[in-house]
């Protein structure tokens, strides 16, 4: 029984805070806009009774979606810019976190500390500053222009590289902290039988250590992946009018459109296309789990 | 009986494959080998024996090439290896935690280091195959480290390090995380590795059976210098000090002042009103000089009565039984206070065990018996 009581808290937080609302935007999604509010019908009535409620609902959303090509463009380009994003964000970890991993023991609370201290701030503050340092009048083209590398400013801001900016310095924890401690359990003595076995130090490193360090590339890439893949504030931040992810349309369908029954139906399909990460994500926690017993 | 034939380091005329000259590592403050020189032969199983921190693994790290001494030269086959990376040198060590590669099955473990010596496809599965079979693995040849025992891990570290046929394997203490009986069975299992295949093996451990067991000549060390090295037998009959004569197996030292009586005879005087004891050596010491008398527990005689033909008696009372199933120990402690040690064998049964505590016995032993030592 107190076992039950147990499983049952998740349970009913799910229920409550994920699958109730999940149900409510499903149900919008097969609504139609109207002039009213909230701005959609069928509204359930208790007097129609629950068929003729049902019987108003459509996929029409649905096909709308795929009718115009601005929807699949953006989920497209999302799905690019997440995969280019999460491959730069593991280019810059990665190196990071080896250098955690063999710092000395008494450096490697700090250096954490380090890794962890821009949570403290709010992450709208920080994306606000790297407005101030990537604009045109910016911090960077200013130290680039007196240093002399360069003598036109650059345009950096409300361009694809700034959201790739953005996205991997927000991410970048994300990264760090998994591969970080799947290279901090790494047992030194297995590079020094990799090269006593006849491996240079790049040969030990590609054949022992990035292949014992894949579960936490793959969970650091996840982790990345799959809030990258709907990100809003960062495109349209720092994103320009070039820049189309599916957040951001999202957003603009809900509070510019208002039309709230399209808007749930670019939701619901954003979260099947993120269940798929999600599911492998879960698998392979699962099979680091059972290696390590 | 192998010993008898084998013994290149008598031989003046032998080349040592690996030689220490002078060879001092320092980790900052800490001396971990202090000017240390030392010669191993061909075909050796030779063995650093100390308790940890004496630097018997560090002499092993430098050998791998994970260290390299801070002053002197160490030479494999007449060359100094000091400029020589790990990966290039012709040794292979089996490390203490195995470190087997945990996302390769034991054959890929096994097939590692061929494979990066750019070994053809043919002869690496051919050299992996007979690897198996010396280990007795070949039914396990696909599972992953985590799927096999602890001794089924340590032969495949074993196989995996033999695989390149190097002049030199190291050991770091590999039989360490097996129990007893396992144990045993490796060390055997070892010893015929190492003939068949003739490689030079050097192993570093803390247990002195395990060495005694193994090795063709044993090394103690203590604190970066070695004490004594020699064939297992003369450690333990002749150590050339206490340390080492405590270190290996169990020991009485009684500590007293040694006399001249005789040629190679000495009087010992020990304790007041107590009689002086008689012991041989081949040791020179002075009249008066302090000296201590090594004396193993199997090497004293415990009975009833006062032998007579003894060089050395004397009385006391049964302290304690130590009972091992086939000896037993008896703890006797003498009138001055003292504890001496004799060991017997079990050969009736305990019911009929002819001395028990409080039984007044006489210990003897010959003036042979023990080794008279300065220090």
């Amino acid at each position: 029984m107190r076992r039950f009581l147990l499983i049952a808290i998740p349970y009913a937080w799910l229920t409550v805070l994920f699958l109730v609302p999940f149900a409510i935007v499903f149900k919008i999604s097969l609504s139609d806009y109207a002039v009213s509010i909230p701005p959609y019908v069928p509204q359930f009535d208790w007097a129609e009774g629950i068929m003729a409620f049902i019987r108003e609902l459509d996929f029409e959303n649905f096909v709308f979606l795929t009718e115009d090509d601005l929807y699949w463009k953006a989920y497209l380009s999302s799905l690019k810019i997440a995969i280019s994003a999460t491959f730069l964000t593991l280019c810059v970890g990665y190196p990071i976190a080896y250098g955690m991993a063999r710092a000395p023991e008494e450096w490697r609370p700090t250096l954490m500390m380090l890794v962890i201290l821009p949570f403290w701030t709010s992450f709208l503050i920080r994306v606000y500053a790297w407005m101030g340092i990537l604009s045109n009048e910016g911090y960077l083209n200013q130290v680039l222009l007196w240093t002399g590398i360069i003598n036109e400013p650059l345009t950096i801001l409300n361009t694809n590289t700034a959201v790739y900016i953005g996205i991997v310095y927000t991410y970048l924890p994300f990264m760090i902290l998994p591969v970080y401690s799947a290279l901090d359990r790494l047992d030194g003595s297995l590079i020094e039988a990799a090269e006593d076995l006849g491996c240079s130090r790049a040969k030990a490193f590609w054949l022992v250590t990035i292949p014992l360090s894949r579960p936490g590339i793959i969970a650091g890439c996840f982790l990345v992946f799959i809030p990258t893949l709907g990100e809003f504030v960062i495109p349209s931040l720092l994103g320009g009018s070039g820049t189309l992810m599916i957040g951001k349309v999202l957003w603009e369908e809900f509070f510019s459109n208002r039309d709230w029954p399209v808007a749930s139906a670019v939701a619901v399909i954003l979260l099947l296309i993120l269940v798929i990460p999600i599911v492998l994500f879960q698998r392979n926690q699962q099979k680091q789990a059972e290696a390590e017993q | 009986m192998q010993s008898s034939k084998f013994a290149p380091w008598d031989d003046p005329d032998a080349k040592p494959l690996i030689r220490f000259k002078n060879v001092t590592k320092r980790f900052g403050e800490f001396t971990a080998i202090d000017n240390l020189t030392l010669d191993i032969y061909e075909r050796e199983f030779f063995a650093l024996l100390g308790p940890s921190g004496c630097g018997k693994t560090t002499m092993m790290r430098m050998l791998a090439g994970f260290e390299s001494p801070t002053e002197g030269v160490i030479e494999l086959a007449g060359q100094d290896i000091a400029p020589v990376p790990p990966n290039k040198r012709a040794v292979n060590m089996m490390f203490q935690s195995y470190a087997l590669f945990p996302h390769l099955s034991v054959w890929d473990n096994i097939a590692f280091g061929l494979r990066r010596d750019r070994m053809p496809k043919r002869d690496v599965e051919d050299r992996v195959e007979e690897m198996l079979r010396l280990v007795r693995l070949e039914k396990f040849a696909k599972r992953k480290p985590h799927q096999i025992s602890g001794g089924q891990r340590q032969r495949v570290a074993l196989a995996r390090s033999l695989a390149k046929a190097p002049k030199l394997l190291l050991l770091d203490e590999p039989l360490g995380a097996l129990d007893k009986k396992l144990r045993q069975d490796t060390q055997f299992e070892l010893m015929d590795i190492q003939e068949k295949t003739g490689t030079t093996f050097v192993i570093v451990t803390h247990d002195q059976e395990e060495a005694m067991t193994v090795a063709s000549r044993v090394a103690v060390m203590d604190q970066g210098q070695l004490m004594q090295v020699s064939t297992p037998d003369r450690i333990y009959e002749t150590p050339n000090s206490v340390y080492v004569a405590d270190f290996i197996g169990d020991v009485n030292i009684i500590q007293g002042r040694a006399t001249p009586e005789g040629e190679e005879t000495y009087r010992i005087d020990w304790s007041e009103g107590v009689q002086p004891l008689t012991a041989k050596s081949s040791n020179e010491f002075a009249a008066g000089q302090t000296c201590h008398l090594a004396i193993r527990p199997e090497k004293v005689a415990i009975t009833a009565e006062r032998p007579e033909d003894a060089a050395n008696a004397v009385q006391g009372r049964v302290h304690d039984i130590a009972y091992l199933g086939n000896l037993s120990t008896y703890y006797v402690e003498l009138p001055n206070g003292t504890i001496i040690k004799a060991q017997t064998s079990n050969t009736r049964r305990i019911s009929r065990r002819t001395f028990t505590w409080e039984d007044t016995v006489w210990l003897s032993w010959t003036a042979t018996a023990g080794v008279l030592l300065a220090n």
